[in-house]
């Protein structure tokens, strides 16, 4: 996490102004000059060409280049938070038969959200089979639902879903009503009673819908699908954190999932069709995104 | 005709002298509002207190994330339903003896009704958002709906407080000399130039019937649109379709104690036994019979149906009410809080002033419960187990700023009821003497 840098906002509304879409468009040309743009203000007098979104081709000054900086911009990340990735639909698939509660998952999760250890956004769950009389245990994320109780309910349109399935949350919108908390029937969302952990670190950053962060006092958090990573083409924070191949992620509209422990890539629907996969509470009509693979039938 | 009224002949000079007199600032009332004023500072202190560190400072928690703040603004809108029953519903079937009582039922709507929007805001994350639910306000949120039916029986409920009072207001203007200036200009330009021609009384009369028209839907609308925040819900314990009548007839029940409480005081305080009579007790005390009993059936429909059957979410749930974790509140309200006092108000006695008021307090204060235990258990029963978080989190207990900042609530309610009963005479003076006039002919 890079801290925003206050004194280059002319800077940035320069980049702006030519329209450059995102790092993509800078391209790798201007990852390597980052390092030598330390010179600040002062131009270097080396010029680059580089190709704006209209097709254009410019020349921009070297000491001008900085493509971090679009990341660093609110009105950016509230839009590009928003409108989500398109063509996806992403989905994940949790093998409750793998899960040996090492709670990695968690952990990853909690450090990338800057969580306080009360908090989840994931939570494995001791859960009882009533038929077998064993417990098994259940890693527990938002279900992204196609029909989301908690964003009917939200008064302000701060819980939104995307048109990649993510159902996410804009804690710069939040007014901390909870009433999401009070209506989402898996418990999935929690609120940051007090001053989130590491305030103080993260006061300068800039908000990123896609990850939450920073967290905010007064307003509700909640699991992401990892958002800020799905759009560097990597797998969440939690899929990736887990030793044991409990989680399968990927979109269904190409109906592959990617197992994140051996990286395997999968047909999805199989995935689900030999292994008898389920939804929570399927009658209560939300359509969960997550699916689960029953637990072990042994005694585990 | 009103045989509720004193039998003594009273003459218009009485009744204005009578009526007119609550209007002074004596020190009595000072030292009361004093009292008042200290004591909501310190609330508010403990408000600011939470504004800085966050709702932490509450019991509230991830799992019982509405608790009594939430509770409490049911409750005060719940209590000020009762100026459409009173007001309007009995006012339009001319059952003349309400009329006396029909500005105090107001006051107490009006009231209730103003600090039930505050409430919500104190239960908010961020309050200083509050204007984003105008900015980005969604139609499909009941919370959006509650906010809009609220605004509008407050709005209303002032304004049937209002029109009726013109002649009342026009009266002060012309008869109280000794009181402060900006009061009597106060007067002057509240009285709208008043001057008690038939034409303005048809006016006054044609306004006023409108708003008791309206006031009917919107005031079922703000107490069904509470219950749907809940039963709009997919948790076991909300999830009821009876959710809307069922607090729309417990609401009169508390309404109609806290009018007989406010009667008591006005009637001891002001002196007006003359318009505020027992008769008048004896009948509201019915009346409170009547809406406690429609409550009590409505009680029945929400426990047995979903413990006659096995649903296993729901069985849990009144089975918690009935004899697990809540039983000892659930009695206490269910028995203490409504059925023991309705059955005590059924003999006479216990409808004359003193101790229809102990056994409102009673009720009003089972009313109060009652709402923690509609909110606060259903939360405490997820679908999926309470599990790593801190061993509190598996039940709910307001901390002493929770407390106050709710204590807060009624001492403004007590604010606003006294100060308005300083200014404005609280029996309608006008009324009463076309109702004796009537009589004497």
């Amino acid at each position: 996490m890079s801290k925003a840098n206050k004194n280059d906002k002319s800077r940035r509304k320069f980049l702006q102004n030519l329209g450059l879409a995102g790092v993509s468009a800078v391209g790798g040309t201007a990852l390597l000059l980052q390092s030598c743009s330390d010179s600040k203000d002062s131009a270097s007098g080396k010029k680059v060409k580089v190709l704006t979104q209209d097709n254009q081709l410019v020349e921009v000054d070297v000491a001008n280049l900085k493509p971090s900086d679009k990341i660093k911009d609110l009105d950016y990340l509230q839009d590009r938070g928003r409108e989500g990735i398109p063509g996806k639909k992403f989905v994940m698939v949790v093998d409750l038969a793998k899960c040996k509660n090492a709670r990695k998952c968690m952990s990853a999760c909690q450090n990338a959200h800057q969580l306080k250890p009360e908090m989840h956004h994931i939570n494995v769950l001791e859960m009882n089979d009533p038929v077998r009389k064993t417990s098994y245990y259940m890693p527990k994320t938002c279900q992204h639902c196609d029909n989301p109780p908690c964003v009917s309910v939200c008064p302000v349109d701060a819980t939104f879903k995307r048109q990649d399935g993510i159902v996410l949350i804009d804690n710069e919108r939040c007014i901390g009503c909870r009433f999401c908390v009070a209506a989402c029937p898996y418990s999935a969302r929690t609120f940051n009673w007090t001053e989130p952990k590491d305030a103080k670190e993260f006061a300068e950053v800039t908000y990123d819908m896609e990850l939450n962060v920073p967290q905010k006092k007064g307003t509700v958090t909640k699991c992401a699908f990892s958002a800020d990573r799905l759009r560097e083409g990597k797998l969440p924070y939690c899929v990736s954190a887990c030793p044991n191949g409990v989680y399968y992620f990927g979109d269904s509209n190409e109906d592959l999932v990617t197992n994140g422990t051996t990286k395997k890539t999968v047909r999805l629907s199989e995935l689900l069709e030999e292994n008898a996969a389920y939804t929570l509470m399927p009658e209560l009509g939300t359509k969960p995104s997550v699916y689960y693979l029953p637990p072990r039938q042994n005694k585990g | 005709m009103n045989d509720t009224l004193s039998k003594e002949i009273l003459t218009d000079d009485q009744i204005e002298q009578d009526l007119l007199k609550n209007i002074n600032w004596g020190n009595k009332f000072k030292l009361w509002l004093a009292f008042l004023a200290v004591s909501l500072i310190i609330c508010l202190y403990f408000y600011y207190q939470q504004i800085e560190h966050g709702l932490g400072v509450t019991g509230l928690h991830d799992y019982v994330s509405w608790g009594i703040y939430i509770s409490n603004f049911v409750f005060f809108v719940a209590t000020s339903l009762i100026g459409m029953l009173i007001s309007s519903v009995l006012g339009l079937m001319n059952v003349s003896w309400v009329k006396p009582l029909a500005r105090i039922a107001e006051l107490v709507a009006v009231a209730f009704a103003m600090v039930a929007g505050l409430i919500i805001i104190t239960d908010m994350g961020r309050p200083d958002r509050l204007l984003n639910v105008f900015m980005h306000g969604r139609v499909q949120s009941p919370i959006v709906w509650d906010i809009a039916v609220v605004v509008t029986y407050v709005a209303i409920s002032i304004l049937l407080l209002y029109i009726p009072l013109l002649p009342d207001i026009a009266l002060c203007r012309d008869k109280l000399k000794n009181v402060p200036k900006w009061q009597q200009k106060m007067y002057k330009i509240l009285a709208l130039g008043w001057k008690g021609k038939a034409k303005q009384f048809k006016l006054m009369n044609n306004y006023t019937r409108i708003l008791l028209i309206l006031i009917i839907p919107i005031a079922l609308s703000i107490h069904t649109v509470t219950s749907w925040l809940f039963a709009m819900t997919l948790r076991s314990g909300w999830d009821s379709p009876i959710f809307g009548p069922y607090f729309v007839s417990g609401a009169f029940v508390a309404g109609c104690a806290a009018v007989i409480i406010t009667m008591y005081f006005f009637q001891k305080n002001y002196k007006l036994d003359k318009y505020i009579t027992i008769d008048h007790f004896d009948r509201m005390g019915r009346l409170l019979v009547l809406v406690a009993l429609v409550y009590v059936y409505f009680n029945i429909n929400e426990i047995i149906v979903p413990a006659y059957k096995t649903n296993t979410a729901d069985a849990k749930h009144v089975q918690e009410m009935l004899s697990g974790h809540e039983s000892i509140m659930f009695w206490m309200v269910q028995l203490g809080g409504l059925i023991i006092p309705f059955l005590l108000i059924l003999f006479r006695p216990m409808r004359r002033p003193l101790p229809l008021m102990l056994i409102s307090i009673v009720i009003l204060t089972g009313a109060w419960f009652k709402r923690v235990l509609i909110v606060v258990p259903t939360q405490l029963a997820p679908y999926y187990p309470i599990q790593n978080v801190p061993e509190k989190w598996t039940h709910y207990m307001p901390t002493v700023p929770e407390i106050a900042i709710t204590t807060g609530s009624f001492i403004l309610v007590l604010i606003i009821m006294s100060v308005l009963a300083k200014l404005f005479p609280v029996i309608p003076i006008w009324e009463i003497k076309e109702e004796i006039n009537h009589n004497k002919n």
